[in-house]
């Protein structure tokens, strides 16, 4: 909303200083976004009189004029126009002077000869048609004002408004409006603000002759007020009309239009006005759209109407989409005689869905939406009829049609004084607060607050505080402390998730943020294959673009993308990590679950598949989840993104048969897909489910008492056998003396057969009750030896 | 014989002062102290001499040795002290060279300062809450006290997944399931990703975060609102920053306040990061609307509460100086080194 502050002032009349004028409705509520004063970035502009013109010597298009500018001996100014001659009052920027856009002017000369300034035109002031109808867009701006030679141009055009942008929330659509803005700004000030009256004297003649008006649906559409004026003149308005729709941001069209702008400007309520040719039937039906209706909107446009849509409509056909747009066809033309004035209350949610769905949000929507209370339909019609009788520019018929099924009274909310001062925290008296209620417009008797209609925001003691405080003043609430104790902690999925941030990055790893959303297409990139259950994400109906269109079902993809991009930076090599949600659809109509996941992703510097099973085993070590077996990630291993990893080298590691992570070197195909250059691995742990595996609590385990027993063992088999599986065969054989089994050595080559290796371990053995003897670690490297040999492991 | 054993001492000392090193030491060593060296040599002599002399020769043999001995002792030392001088020079590193430790990763700005806030939060004794990010429109809008066509819907421009569902367009939804499965007092904050069909750009995005504050108990006033904004920015600046309030909108709290805080960057006189204003906003904030705690089943009568929220991504931008937020999420590696 833009407010004029010379239409501010004719209601409340102050010598505003307008940057405390902006601040001190900021902090009662009315918010300004910036204010502008017309015409400030002209300077040196004056009005002159061009004493003659004639042409350049040196030039078929130049003419040379001597102008007065007011200021004793005339001066001599060159210019290109061809609508300038001797006597015309025009606009001229002097020697020094600076236009809108930055433009600068000097004296100078053009083919030879002196100017010591220019004549401007409407463009280069900043101005339209619109501001000045009797203008060409294309030559000097020739005034027809009242002014005097010599003064400045702001002054002289009346380019020295001021317009305050206010951002009005939606619960305030009372503040959409001069009128609305004045009474705040008399309430903060503490003066007291005038109602408006307006008054008509009518010429007579009775409506009901002329058109009738039918309300055919009563829940859309609370009241309708027709006004008739006849035999109407139309032109442009008054300059100081103009004026105030210019710096209300609103277009001058003609008088009939113009009136109805300015009502809704200084009032709230749009109002519309029809051509009485063109109502058919003579009859006004306020009601749904038919199906198959359309209508062409004053903008030009073919709407196809549905039948949820409100319409104004004649006898045959809808003439305005009802609080939106009005028809094209019923509108006001040059050769209008006899016009229909509309002030009516429509439903707001209504009005919202139908501007919505035709894609136009209008001044008149845009209020309609937000709940206007239908008594401010006569006030602003009366308002009307007043300025078609100022501007003298039609006749009033002094009888008017208004529909009104169901008036509203006024609201009421119990004065609770002390409730008020317990909720605010405050020391408030009541009389206090009386007054600042008085000054908006509420009236306080036996302990009940009277709501004036406009205020459709108040309905509980809440608002009242809300109101108080806004005059009392929100900063002079004095800051206090919560009283009682708060126990306060991390819930245990917090904790895992500040444990799982530590470990990454004392891992080396670098935390990514990626959208929740993805492309369907980066299912393809990640070779899911067609029938995968990965596929079936949560859609969005309204996505800005593909690329943010489903819900992710993976992490994988999001960390992939991220890696492709810092490869393609140029980023020797990137260590990263992202803990994110995936969405996986339930049933239809229900939520999705939003487990919650670690996904890893890795290239360059010495990465290979065992640096990421490291940083998996780190990252359980640091989770204290021991006893993790790793299988080939294969068929049916719990995670539907085995095929975006190289078949040979990935893996699944489980805990208690429960699958929990995958991880491995990322697919040729798939870095393909992605454009990377180098090898890449990623890995994905499944968070949410390391919940319920996490060991509680740690007990310590005595330190040894007594000294171990060390042997090494080394054994040829097939190259096909996991180590897992040797380790597992030792273990059991060892038995529970075994402390600690290492690897040391996987060799494959010379002296070793075709499809066989070599594998070496080192066993330490214990006893926590004594000194193992040489002969108890024989023994169990013979249990060992014994264990291989009958699975076809070659110990040597 | 005297005179013998005194030569031999200066013999000795001469060449203590030329050995260069343990070995050439220890050759000494031998050659005058050793059972077959110089000193033992005279000592067998011993026995030629008078009972009267013995002793006193005896006496002056003993500390010649002494003093062989000591001056072998602390030329060894010597000589340990420049062997080991010389190590020590030889081993001399270029200390300016790059260390060789594991590199540590990092968290993501967004994130640290996240942890940062519920920390504060934590210190204040609020819980920390989270709820579905994929979430029925009753909890984002209809408890909330936006009925479906409220207008001020239109300043959260939705992702639809159905009628009834959507991506939250704010973290308050949290409030309002806490609130129904909890009782007063609740004191907690929810920090999280909200989404709104905003397209990317630099100060844009369709994915952000929020952190959102709660509080309801008996008797809480908006006061009490006053004084946590002043708590909060005291813990999160660490500095007596002064604060604003005005009078705002928000459908689901009434009264409605905006808090700003004095510009942290230039102490209120206006710079470019408060554009000139001296303030900056902090967070929306209120007391809970009467119908939202109805809405979740707790007495406006007997309970009141307050609510604050605010967006991450502009704090964090403005933390560091970010001018781009698409940034945040490009995960570049430089960028993300650099926190």
């Amino acid at each position: 909303m833009d407010l004029s502050v010379k239409w501010l002032k004719d209601y409340v009349d102050r010598d505003y200083d307008i940057k405390k004028l902006c601040y001190d409705l900021t902090m009662t509520g009315s918010k300004v976004e910036g204010y502008e004063t017309e015409g400030e970035n002209i300077k040196n502009v004056v009005v002159g009189k061009l004493l003659s013109v004639v042409p350049h010597e040196n030039s078929d298009h130049l003419v040379v004029c001597q102008v007065d500018v007011g200021k004793g001996e005339p001066i001599q100014i060159v210019t290109g126009a061809q609508n300038v001659k001797a006597g015309d009052i025009v606009p001229v920027a002097l020697d020094g002077s600076d236009l809108p856009g930055g433009v600068h002017i000097k004296k100078g000369k053009l083919r030879g000869v002196e100017s010591n300034g220019m004549l401007c035109s409407l463009g280069e002031l900043g101005l339209t048609k619109h501001d000045f109808p009797y203008a060409i867009e294309d030559g000097i701006f020739i005034l027809q004002e009242d002014c005097k030679i010599g003064q400045d141009i702001q002054s002289a055009i009346g380019l020295n408004d001021t317009s305050i942008e206010f951002e009005i929330t939606s619960n305030r659509p009372d503040c959409l409006s001069v009128i609305g803005l004045a009474r705040e700004t008399a309430a903060t000030y503490g003066m007291k603000f005038e109602e408006p009256n307006p008054q008509y004297k009518g010429v007579d003649g009775d409506i009901t002759e002329k058109i009738n008006v039918v309300i055919e649906n009563e829940k859309l559409c609370r009241r309708y007020i027709g006004g008739y004026v006849k035999n109407v003149r139309i032109g442009p308005s008054p300059r100081w009309l103009r004026e105030r729709l210019r710096a209300s941001g609103v277009r001058p069209i003609n008088n009939l239009v113009d009136i109805t702008n300015y009502v809704m400007l200084e009032y709230g309520q749009p109002m519309h006005a029809f051509d009485a040719r063109f109502i058919k039937g003579n009859e006004i039906h306020v009601r749904n759209a038919r199906e198959g209706e359309s209508i062409t909107t004053l903008d030009g446009t073919v709407r196809e109407l549905s039948p949820e849509m409100l319409v104004i409509a004649d006898a045959e056909k809808p003439v305005a989409v009802a609080g939106v747009m009005g028809g094209e066809y019923s509108g006001i033309m040059d050769d209008t005689v006899d016009v229909i004035f509309e002030s009516a209350s429509f439903d707001g949610a209504s009005v919202r869905r139908t501007a919505r769905k035709l894609g136009m949000r209008t001044d008149s929507s845009a209020r309609f939406e937000k709940g206007l209370d239908p008594r401010l339909c006569e006030p602003a019609i009366l308002r009307a009829f007043e300025l078609v009788e100022m501007l003298d520019c039609g006749e009033v018929l002094n009888t008017k049609i208004d529909r009104f099924p169901n008036p509203p009274k006024n609201g009421e909310v119990d004065f609770t004084p002390d409730w008020i001062n317990r909720f605010l925290g405050t020391d408030i008296p009541a009389e206090k607060m009386v007054e600042y209620l008085e000054r908006i417009g509420f009236k306080v008797n036996n302990g009940k607050i009277s709501v004036p209609y406009y205020r459709i925001d108040i309905e509980s003691k809440a608002d009242i505080a809300e109101e108080v405080a806004r005059f009392y003043g929100y900063n002079n609430l004095e800051g206090t402390d919560l009283r009682g104790v708060a126990n306060a902690k991390l819930t245990p999925a917090q904790v895992l998730t500040r444990k799982l941030e530590s470990a990454c990055t004392a891992l080396g790893l670098y935390e990514i943020e990626t959208f929740s959303f993805i492309s369907p297409k980066y299912y393809d990139k990640i070779n899911l294959p067609e029938n995968s259950s990965l596929r079936n994400s949560v859609k969005i109906l309204n996505p800005l673009g593909e690329d943010t269109s489903v819900m992710r079902t993976t992490v994988l993809p999001s960390m992939c993308e991220v890696l492709a991009r810092n490869y393609n930076y140029r980023n020797p090599e990137a260590k990263l990590f992202e803990l994110g949600s995936e969405y996986i659809p339930t049933v239809e109509g229900s939520l999705p679950e939003e487990p919650q996941r670690l996904a890893i992703g890795v290239y360059g510097g010495e990465s290979d598949f065992y640096s990421v099973k490291g940083i998996v085993e780190s990252i359980f070590e640091a989770l204290n989840i021991c006893d993790v077996d790793y299988a080939r990630a294969e068929g049916d291993c719990g995670f539907g993104e085995t095929a975006m990893f190289h078949p040979g080298r990935s893996a699944v590691a489980s805990v208690d048969g429960k699958n929990i992570a995958i991880f491995g070197e990322i697919h040729p195909d798939v870095l393909e897909n992605y454009g990377i250059g180098t090898k890449a691995y990623a890995a994905k742990i499944n968070v949410s489910e390391l919940l319920e595996i996490i060991p509680a609590e740690k007990t310590y385990k005595p330190l040894p008492k007594f000294p171990a027993a060390t042997r090494d063992i080394s054994m040829i088999c097939d190259d096909e056998t996991p180590v897992a599986t040797l380790e597992k065969l030792i273990k059991t054989a060892v038995g529970p003396i075994l402390e600690k089994l290492s690897l040391f050595d996987v060799y494959k080559g010379e002296q070793i057969a075709e499809g066989k290796k070599s594998v070496a371990f080192s066993l330490v053995m214990r006893s926590k009750d004594a000194t193992l003897t040489d002969d108890q670690a024989d023994a169990a490297m013979k249990r060992v030896r014994k264990a291989l040999g009958g699975t076809g492991v070659e110990v040597r | 014989m005297k005179q013998a054993l005194e030569r031999i001492e200066q013999a000795a000392k001469k060449e203590l002062s030329e050995i260069r090193d343990s070995k050439e030491l220890e050759a000494l060593r031998i050659k005058f102290l050793g059972k077959k060296g110089d000193l033992s040599a005279i000592m067998k002599d011993m026995a030629k001499l008078s009972a009267e002399e013995r002793p006193v020769i005896g006496q002056i043999a003993n500390k010649v040795r002494t003093d062989i001995s000591e001056a072998i002792e602390k030329r060894a030392e010597e000589l340990k002290a420049a062997a080991s001088e010389l190590k020590l020079k030889e081993e001399r590193l270029d200390v300016t060279l790059p260390g060789r430790a594991p590199k540590l990763g990092k968290l993501h700005p967004l994130d640290s300062v996240m942890r940062e806030i519920e920390d504060i939060f934590i210190g204040m004794g609020f819980d920390i809450a989270s709820g579905p990010e994929v979430e029925y429109d009753y909890y984002n809008f209809e408890a909330l006290n936006l009925p479906p066509d409220h207008p001020a819907r239109d300043t959260q421009d939705t992702f639809y997944i159905s009628d009834k569902i959507l991506l939250r367009t704010q973290t308050s939804p949290i409030q309002v399931r806490v609130m129904e499965k909890k009782k007063p007092p609740i004191r907690i904050v929810a920090p999280g990703r909200v989404y709104r069909s905003d397209a990317v750009d630099a100060t844009h995005s369709p994915l952000f975060h929020q952190i959102e504050g709660l509080v309801v108990d008996k008797g809480i006033t908006m006061t009490d609102l006053v004084g946590i904004s002043k708590m909060f920015i005291e813990r999160l600046y660490g500095e007596n920053l002064k604060i604003r309030l005005r009078p705002h909108h928000f459908p689901f709290t009434e009264p409605s306040a905006e808090v700003d805080m004095e510009c942290f960057n230039c102490g209120g006189k206006g710079c470019s990061m408060c554009k000139g204003e001296g303030y900056i906003e902090l967070w929306g904030s209120g007391m809970v609307h009467p119908k939202v705690l109805r809405n979740c089943g707790i007495d406006p009568e007997e309970y009141s509460g307050f609510a604050f929220g605010m967006g991450l991504e502009r704090l964090v931008m403005r933390k560091y100086g970010i001018t781009d937020l698409r940034l945040l999420y490009e995960n570049d590696l430089r960028f993300l080194e650099q926190f």
